[in-house]
């Protein structure tokens, strides 16, 4: 018989067995850290931690595959540089113990890398990595982050932050489990690009002893301790049956009786860019850029800016790009375009009220990006993102014209502008609702808050209530409208929202073709009708219930 | 002293890679050689936190500096690595 089986919120699908590798939370020197009282032990302990995180990047690096050895081996580098250690023995000597003294003299590099931007900024990781590394032999504790895999392994932890996973060995992870976060947490959209089932909001998974088995279900979002072969068999028929399934889809997105819905991508960054121009999907329904300034202390050229997207639109000469422009603001601040702080930010001046306070942020994104439109030949749309009203639809639709790009739209993740879409619409080309931040505005529940998940189900019918308004202004003013979170990715949810007058599904590449399926398997009435039935349920639970009971068998066998 | 100029040929400047592959030269030298703008301080050029705190672009001039036996051999090694695109060289 299985062990005991985890409920959790089920955030990528699939299933996986493996054994848990657990994550150890990030370390930080005592606050309670005595001055040395002798500095030369204490300068002793500095340069030992350092050369034992030296000797153990090194190990690794041996172990590593072609790709990530030079990487593992810039790192011990880092770990062995004589600046870094002479800094902190010059810290240790002006009185620091030797945990903080390692964390200033990382603070000091990473500063100025930080402050030339681009590529010497995407460094400071590996250098914090070093340091809080050090920190943690100097303290006796284990090393944080994600440990050396040697084997296929279910990753568990409270909950990852990007920095984590960056050094991930991605073909030895075959499922994520995290004690907290959310439906659109760093895990659940790491986990869907990687295409490995993830389940967040575990209650105890850090506690599950390292080297337990468990098989992970991302679809009823449950985890089981070792669990026996009735079980594994199980999962492993359901896998291969959906593998089955999705092997024979193909070709662009159309119900069964040929109304078409684009299936699209979501990406961020360059690789996404790459990895999603080789499949088959009809283009990029979400580019968000905010990886182009984040890092940068200095607003970046418009021809740097240019180069940039450059490489992300060669994958897609005669497909479509649609592109958010700049969504910073208060939570994710730019060095340069800082309004300062703010009690709120998720209602501050971010997204596009940033841009009108800053108009040569845009100006200068739009430029660059008509450059790179026009060299690489792909089909680019340029959305604004927080746009609430119709006065600021008509205000970004004016510089998109100004800088020559043929196409302008709105993100529809304020309600408000769902629910005046006709006169939002009127004043641009396309809208494309963001059911992330929609359910978060509807609903009145931040995002980042993972213990009330069940606020931010995309199935609460009064989001689907506020999709519809969105949607009738589409078709009143005749103008197209698509879902870009990660909802669309949902084969179930997606039914629904091409019966509620849908156009377009962007999501993770990896849930393309199960959404493609589903399609495949419904007529544009049957989706309709389902988008009824969702909308008609008392709550999010019903509704999914009620849906995946009038849906086709031939589906919901896979789910 | 032993002192060179020369241009940073890596398309993406001195860092990551390139950086490493100069920094081990450096090393490898057994000298104190060092790395700077002309008129700025300069670096240890066999600290990689250094040298990549020093941010050199593609096509910015850096002045090499090496005292003791072999200085001007070791600088002109070194001045034909960074007049190499160390980045286009995969692998």
């Amino acid at each position: 018989m299985s062990g005991d089986t985890r409920h959790g919120v089920g955030v990528s699908p699939g299933t996986a067995v493996g054994p848990v590798v657990q994550v150890a939370p990030p370390v930080r020197p005592p606050a309670d850290e005595p001055a040395p009282t002798d500095a030369g032990a204490a300068t002793d302990q500095v340069l030992e931690a350092l050369a034992a995180v030296a000797a153990d990047l090194d190990a690794r690096a041996e172990a590593a595959d072609a790709h990530a050895q030079p990487i593992i081996k810039a790192t011990a580098m880092i770990a062995r540089d004589k600046g870094l250690a002479k800094a902190a023995g010059k810290l240790v000597g002006a009185g620091a113990g030797p945990a903080h003294a390692i964390a200033a003299a990382v603070e000091e590099y990473a500063a100025q890398f930080e402050a030339l931007g681009g590529y010497f900024a995407e460094r400071v990781t590996d250098l914090k990595d070093v340091g809080n590394r050090a920190i943690a032999v100097v303290l006796g504790v284990p090393a944080p982050g994600v440990p050396a895999l040697s084997e296929p392994s279910v990753i568990v932890a409270d909950d990852l932050a990007p920095a984590e996973t960056a050094a991930l060995d991605r073909s030895r992870v075959v499922a994520i489990v995290t004690a907290a976060g959310g439906r659109t947490s760093h895990t659940a959209i790491l986990a869907a690009q990687m295409g490995i089932p993830a389940v967040v909001q575990v209650q105890g998974a850090t506690h599950i002893p390292a080297g337990t088995r468990v098989a992970v279900d991302g679809d009823a979002g449950e985890v089981t301790l070792d669990p026996d072969m009735a079980l594994i068999e199980a999962q492993r028929e359901r896998r291969e049956r959906r593998a089955a399934a999705l092997a024979g889809v193909a070709g662009p997105g159309t119900t069964s009786d040929g109304h078409a819905v684009a299936l699209l991508a979501n990406i961020g960054g360059v690789d996404d860019a790459v990895a999603a121009g080789a499949q088959d999907l009809e283009g990029v329904g979400l580019f968000r850029t905010e990886f182009v300034y984040l890092s940068a202390h200095a607003m970046p050229s418009v021809e740097d800016q240019a180069e940039i997207y450059r490489q992300v639109l060669a994958p897609f000469p005669g497909r479509r790009v649609v592109v958010r422009t700049l969504d910073a603001g208060a939570d994710k601040p730019l060095a340069f375009a800082d309004l300062g702080e703010e009690e709120n930010p998720a209602l501050g001046r971010r997204g596009l009220r940033l841009c009108q306070a800053r108009p040569e942020l845009i100006d200068s994104q739009l430029e660059a990006l008509a450059l790179a439109a026009q060299d690489t030949g792909a089909d680019v749309r340029v959305m604004a993102p927080m746009v609430a009203t119709a006065e600021e639809a008509a205000w970004f639709a004016s510089r998109v014209a100004a800088a020559g790009l043929p196409k302008s739209g709105v993100m529809i993740e304020v309600p408000a502008a769902a629910l005046r879409s006709r006169h939002v619409l009127a004043e641009v080309d396309f809208g494309s609702l963001g059911t992330n931040d929609l359910a978060q505005y509807t609903m009145a529940t931040d995002r980042m808050a993972g213990e009330l998940s069940d606020l931010l189900d995309p199935w609460q019918p009064a989001v689907l209530d506020v999709v519809a308004a969105a949607c009738d202004g589409g078709t009143a003013t005749g103008k197209p409208v698509g879902v870009c979170g990660e909802s669309a990715g949902d084969p179930l949810l997606a039914l629904v929202l091409a019966g509620l007058g849908v156009s377009s599904l962007s999501m993770a590449p990896s849930k393309v073709p199960a959404v493609k399926l589903a399609l495949s398997l419904h007529t544009i009435d049957e989706c309709r009708a389902l988008a009824e039935l969702a909308r008609a349920a008392r709550g999010a639970v019903d509704a999914r219930e009620a849906v995946r009971a009038a849906a086709s068998e031939e589906l919901t066998a896979i789910l | 002293m032993a002192q060179r100029t020369v241009t940073i040929a890596s398309s993406v400047g001195l860092h990551a890679r390139p950086a490493a592959l100069f920094v081990e030269a450096a090393q490898g030298t057994g000298l104190d050689v060092e790395i700077g703008r002309t008129g700025e301080d300069a670096v240890d050029a066999t600290s990689i936190l250094g040298v990549m705190a020093l941010g050199a672009k593609h096509g910015e001039e850096v002045v090499l500096t090496a005292d003791g036996d072999g200085a001007d051999a070791a600088l002109e090694s070194l001045v034909a690595l960074l007049s190499r695109d160390l980045d286009a060289e995969e692998g």
